[in-house]
């Protein structure tokens, strides 16, 4: 029983709470958050949603699993070295090019 | 306008450009998924035009793939654009308490982990005059390049949309592995966050549940049980925010 959902109801709700998150802070907070819990809470929780979505996404969104994990080590190691995001973005997209030309050959 | 403001414009469009360079790129990575969710090149650009977030509309977009609710569609924003609540609490402590309304209404529009990092290296109070320009200098091309995402990846071979298909999962992994270098907490929790993630993608009946839900599901558990068991002190959190 699947519900038919219109594309863009879906993009004004998407739109609508990306809004809310970023202006209510710069209106309506004039101290800062004092609770420790929830400043921890909301400190990690951008690391752990991307991570999240990283992993496994990443070997699922390539034609070969193997060229995906070859862009995730890539990406880990170069962002270690201190890579900029644009460096990193990039040599995944290359390391998966070139691995699956190079698995093409193989199989 | 004033000399000091056009001088900060003139800095901030310069910023910008840059900034924009890569949004064209990772815009275009993130079209190629807005198209697998069926999204057309016109919803595309509306939604990278209105929500201005890449994995906030990377998140949205399996949403709309995976037949979701509109409440798992708010849900699902909340949390993956949790980030965003927090920079944009940051940059409130910039602003100078005269600032009239209608500047944090425009600010709130682009709040992004590169504009975010631009402003708050400055020293001083925010500019309005900074922001906006470093905005309309790399703003369009994110819009402009996930619509063309959508488009070209009808026609490019299948094996560059798999290579181009990865130049988020590379900005992601570039946003968390740094801060997860100088802090031993952060680098644990995305050792978990992928282990548990790559497991409920297995274990059945979890599997059962859409991408969408699993995630909002595995970063409240994980980020609450971090909360409790490493509250962080006031230093490590001005240490690790940034772009």
């Amino acid at each position: 029983m699947q519900a038919v959902h219109n594309i863009y109801i879906h993009i004004l709700v998407m739109g609508a709470v990306s809004y809310l998150i970023r202006v209510l802070p710069l209106t309506l907070i004039k101290k800062e958050i004092t609770n420790r819990y929830v400043k921890s809470f909301l400190f990690y929780v951008p690391y752990v949603t991307l991570a999240v979505m990283t992993f496994p996404a990443i070997i699922e969104a390539t034609q070969s699993p193997v060229s995906g994990a070859l862009a995730l080590a890539a990406g880990i190691i170069l962002s270690l070295i201190g890579a900029n995001l644009i460096q990193v973005a990039g040599a995944c997209c290359a390391v998966v090019f070139i691995s699956e030309l190079i698995i093409g050959k193989i199989v | 306008m004033t000399e000091s403001n056009k001088k900060a414009f003139r800095e901030g469009f310069r910023d910008g450009i840059p900034i924009g360079l890569g949004y064209l790129a990772v815009a275009f990575s993130l079209g190629i998924t807005a198209r697998v969710s069926g999204l057309n090149w016109l919803q595309a650009f509306i939604a990278s035009a209105t929500s201005y977030a890449s994995a906030g509309e990377y998140a949205g977009f399996t949403v709309i793939g995976s037949g979701g609710s509109y409440a798992e569609m708010a849900l699902m924003i909340l949390v993956a654009n949790c980030r965003y609540l927090l920079m944009s609490a940051a940059l409130s402590q910039r602003l100078s308490a005269d600032m009239p309304y209608y500047h944090r209404f425009l600010l709130a529009t682009h709040v992004t982990d590169e504009i975010f990092g631009i402003n708050i290296s400055r020293p001083g109070k925010l500019v309005p005059a900074y922001d906006y320009a470093a905005f309309l200098a790399s703003g369009p091309a994110w819009a402009v390049g996930t619509a063309v995402g959508v488009l070209a990846g009808n026609i490019l071979p299948d094996r560059v949309v798999s290579a181009l298909s990865v130049a988020l999962f590379g900005m992601f992994i570039a946003i968390i592995i740094p801060p997860a270098k100088k802090n031993r907490v952060i680098a644990g929790l995305v050792l978990v966050s992928f282990a548990l993630s790559f497991a409920c993608g297995r274990i059945p009946y979890v599997r059962e549940m859409s991408s969408g839900v699993r995630i909002i599901i595995l970063t409240v558990i994980i980020a609450a049980a971090a909360a409790v068991l490493f509250p962080v002190k006031d230093e490590e959190k001005e240490d690790a925010g940034g772009a």
